[in-house]
């Protein structure tokens, strides 16, 4: 078999496998379908490229295997042609970088609504924190984290006072309203990913990191530690919910802040002293 | 040193003054004038102890198998490491020692040692040390000794790396990239001893590749024979002398971080330790900055990837253009493409990071540089597929790893300007899509040309051809099996499985990776065994291949103009050559032959359209 074939049978089944791929994207669940837009252009202007290429090489194989009797062309240059393949390629680069800046721009961008969300990550796994009826989070320190001030709180702020302190390794979300997350790591770097959102950053430890979504579907996701983070990595998962306006405030009011738990181990505190004295 | 040799320096000198004869009659006897050497021939020492000419041995040619040998050993523990993982990916639990320790010191084993102990080592050390003083036209490096002190280093280098799998705690388990914090500390296998040596060990590759690197450059730069002009160089010299000024100037910052982070480890400075809050403690580090460490890391770690990728161009442009009987189209592009790119890969490094939390606004910089990189990189290959075009191909095995390498860096070209364009980087960055998007352009593509190369000069080296069919089989495997791992992979990125995952549990989404992962495990084993089809055909062709003879491919390039062959020290017996023209005159017009080497002068074909070059 002239091994052509078995070329322009490997650029053919690439091209069916990508039209009948069962793997593929999970539906987006957040803004940034503009990212699986650009995702679809890369795909038709590259992968043009790539057939037209690919079928350029197997033609030429077919069409200029070895004779004994024939001779090559000998042309060193084509200055004309050179040209157009450079501009042209020059044309396709813009295409592609044009609609993917346009989109990190919004990216790095937060709208000034966003509620803001402290997502602290440790080795391994996450916990979070939100704003409370201030809107303001309080801000923090590594080295105040105790098993009483589990967010490393600075006790002298006073927007902390109120900060919703979360329970649970998973977060809710208001549907169609953006959320603004602040990465922070105490150890090693992590990555707080939830696919369905596409978005995703890296929190490093001594640093504060950002990014921003709005989730626009309600449903239950999962999140994905994607930064490589030490032996627990693969295990460490959390997850998101994104309900209604109604059920989020519900949720909401359900949770504790920073004063209720300061509150709550002053009184095992006392608890502890009156049984120590009885 | 031989008193012959003496005596023929002085001849040459003599004679270069002017060249008169070799030409017919009527024929102006300066028309095939070379100007004369500037530098007297060079001095070797020749080793006659069995330990000084195979061991410790000066020979740039003895040095480069050494090399290539080496490297391939490694290059096969890699090989192995990747059975293991792929093992645990497609049937966990299968191995029943794996444990994510395990799994992730051979993650980061198989990286480091197939990018830097591998591909660095067998394209600079080994088909560097072997082609550029014969390609060029010289008898040896310039600096024999230095040489041979690059390849021992390098060799400690190994063995250092090799050690590290028997200290306590086993290698780093902390990804190729070193990230720290986690890499040294606990949490992370081999944060105690692991680390230590593998930081050591690349300190010791960076000074001895430094040594082998001096030597390629100024090779290049002073010691070319006559008539061998900067742009008569063929690809291969030209690929190899830019990926080595990548090296030298990209090395350094890796040898820096590999020190910084030692010091971080053994004596508690905090370059790029913030202050770390670890099982209930705060840990004596303050201040320092993780982000750093990536910033160093991808200034060497971006032009890495042209120092393996500028070699391949070079050589696959010379295999396609002599097995297609056809001038690489567009020479000059080609030069000025390799030395653009090169340069580049220095503005890029960053796109490794657009998710790193460095200055998001960087994103902007670095997606416009990375996707520019992408024209000339774009017109090396229209260049490479022009080149086939009405040429007279010769469908043998190192054409075929020629197409396999078109269609794998083609496609994992295009699959880079995907992870190039900043935010569509954003969903797919550290998942499946982004290693089988590496794994494409900088694993499988340039194994195609270190095998196209093997199977090109094997008839130099060892004066003797491998074997054709075995060579047709273990293309055939290698291409359709590692094709059929990386193709599909990029789907699994698509979904959102991450890389580094030891297992990947039962999310929803990732349930239908399943049967894929089976699926590629199954090829990734075939294909690592079909690596061994070339080992046998070596060994079977050393006994009884078929001999070779001189310039068995019909090629233009000094290499396979030797006296002898295979090659002696010293390459050229008495006299060095003197070329002409540059190595790419196939086909030309009016000549009896499909070729003209070149050391042919103007005055032997007067009657052809053969350009000036």
């Amino acid at each position: 078999m002239h091994p052509g074939i078995i070329f322009f049978l490997v650029i053919l089944g690439s091209i069916l496998f990508h039209i009948f791929t069962p793997w593929y994207w999970t539906d987006v669940a957040s803004n940034w379908g503009g990212m699986d837009d650009t995702i679809t252009l890369t795909f038709w202007i590259g992968g043009g490229v790539f057939v037209a290429v690919c079928l350029f090489m197997v033609y030429c194989v077919f069409k200029f295997s070895y004779k004994e009797d024939r001779k090559a062309d000998y042309q060193p240059e084509d200055k004309k042609l050179e040209k157009i393949l450079t501009w042209a390629t020059t044309i396709g680069v813009v295409a592609l970088l044009a609609p993917g800046l346009v989109i990190w721009n919004n990216y790095v961008n937060v709208p000034k609504n966003a509620i803001e969300v402290d997502v602290m990550a440790w080795q391994w796994g996450w916990q979070y924190r939100l704003p409370g009826e201030d809107g303001k989070l309080g801000t923090t320190q590594v080295v105040n984290v105790t098993d009483d001030n589990p967010f490393g709180i600075n006790l002298d702020d006073p927007y902390g006072k109120d900060d919703v302190m979360i329970q649970s390794d998973i977060l809710n979300l208001e549907n169609n309203k953006p959320v603004k997350i602040l990465l922070r790591s105490v150890d090693v770097l992590h990555n707080w990913y939830v696919p369905q959102f596409r978005a995703k950053m890296d929190a490093v430890p001594g640093i504060v990191t950002y990014y921003w979504f709005e989730p626009n579907k309600t449903g239950e996701f999962e999140v994905l530690c994607v930064e490589y983070c030490g032996v627990g990595h693969y295990a460490m998962r959390g997850g998101v919910i994104v309900q209604d306006k109604q059920d989020y405030s519900k949720w909401l009011n359900e949770q504790e802040t920073f004063s209720d738990l300061i509150a709550k181990q002053q009184k095992i505190n006392t608890d502890k002293t009156k049984l120590a004295k009885k | 040193m031989s008193e012959d040799f003496n005596n023929n320096k002085t001849i040459q000198a003599q004679s270069s003054e002017t060249l008169t004869g070799g030409g017919g009659g009527g024929l102006t006897p300066d028309m095939d004038y070379v100007r004369p050497a500037e530098v007297t021939d060079q001095d070797l020492y020749h080793g006659h102890s069995f330990i000084t000419k195979w061991v410790f041995c000066q020979d740039a040619k003895v040095i480069g198998v050494q090399y290539f040998l080496l490297a391939t050993f490694t290059g096969v523990v890699g090989l192995i490491l990747s059975w293991l993982m792929r093992l645990q990916l497609g049937f966990p639990g299968a191995a029943g020692f794996m444990t994510a320790e395990h799994y992730y010191q051979f993650v980061t084993m198989h990286g480091m040692i197939m990018v830097v102990y591998f591909l660095t080592a067998l394209f600079l050390g080994g088909f560097g040390n072997y082609l550029i003083p014969l390609m060029v036209g010289a008898r040896d490096m310039v600096f024999p000794y230095l040489n041979m002190v690059s390849f021992w280093s390098f060799f400690v280098a190994v063995a250092v790396l090799m050690a590290s799998f028997f200290v306590p705690g086993g290698p780093t388990g902390a990804g190729w990239t070193l990230y720290p914090p986690q890499t040294i500390l606990e949490g992370t296998p081999g944060s105690e001893y692991g680390i230590l040596l593998m930081c050591l060990s690349l300190i010791l590759f960076v000074a001895g590749f430094t040594m082998g690197g001096l030597n390629y450059l100024i090779t290049v730069l002073q010691a070319r024979t006559r008539g061998m002009t900067l742009m008569r160089m063929p690809l291969t010299v030209w690929g190899i002398f830019t990926a080595t000024v990548l090296a030298m100037l990209a090395f350094p910052a890796l040898l820096v971080g590999a020190l910084m982070m030692s010091l971080d480890k053994v004596l508690g400075t905090s370059f790029f330790m913030p202050t770390i809050l670890k099982a209930g403690e705060v840990l004596e580090y303050g201040g320092g900055s993780p982000i750093l460490f990536q910033h160093l890391f991808w200034f060497f770690g971006h032009p890495e990837v042209y120092i393996v990728a500028l070699p391949a161009f070079g050589i696959i442009s010379d295999l396609i253009s002599v097995h297609a009987r056809k001038n690489i189209f567009g020479y000059r592009m080609m030069v000025w493409a390799i030395v653009g790119i090169g340069a580049l890969s220095f503005f890029v490094w960053a796109h490794h990071m657009y998710v790193s939390g460095m200055n998001p606004w960087f994103g902007f910089f670095f997606a416009t540089t990375t996707l520019i990189i992408a024209v000339p990189t774009a017109m090396k290959v229209y260049n490479w597929i022009l080149t086939l075009w009405k040429g007279n191909i010769r469908m043998n095995t190192v054409m075929l790893w020629c197409l396999g390498f078109i269609v794998t860096f083609v496609n994992g070209g295009i699959t880079g300007i995907f992870l190039g364009n900043v935010s569509v980087d954003v969903p797919l960055s550290d998942t499946y899509f982004v290693v089988a998007h590496f794994h494409m352009v900088m694993g499988i593509a340039p194994l195609m040309v270190i095998m196209g190369a093997i199977y090109h000069w094997f008839p130099l080296v060892a004066g003797r051809f491998l074997d054709e069919k075995l060579g047709k089989w273990h293309f055939w495997t290698t291409f359709l099996g590692a094709y059929s791992i990386y193709f599909p992979m990029h789907y699994l990125g698509f979904i959102g499985v991450p890389r580094r995952y030891f297992e990947m549990y039962d999310s929803p989404y990732m349930t239908s990776a399943v049967g894929m992962n089976e699926f590629i495990s199954l090829a990734a084993f075939l294909v690592g065994a079909a690596q061994f089809i070339l080992i046998y055909n070596i060994i079977k062709t050393l006994k009884t291949g078929k001999p070779a003879g001189k310039n068995p491919w019909k090629a233009n390039s000094l290499e396979w103009l030797t006296p002898t062959v295979p090659p002696e020290h010293g390459n050229w017996g008495d006299r060095l050559p003197v070329v002409h023209r540059w190595p790419y005159d196939f086909s030309v017009p009016g000549a009896k032959e499909d070729y003209i080497t070149q050391t042919t002068p103007p005055s032997e074909v007067v009657n052809t359209g053969v350009e000036k070059t």
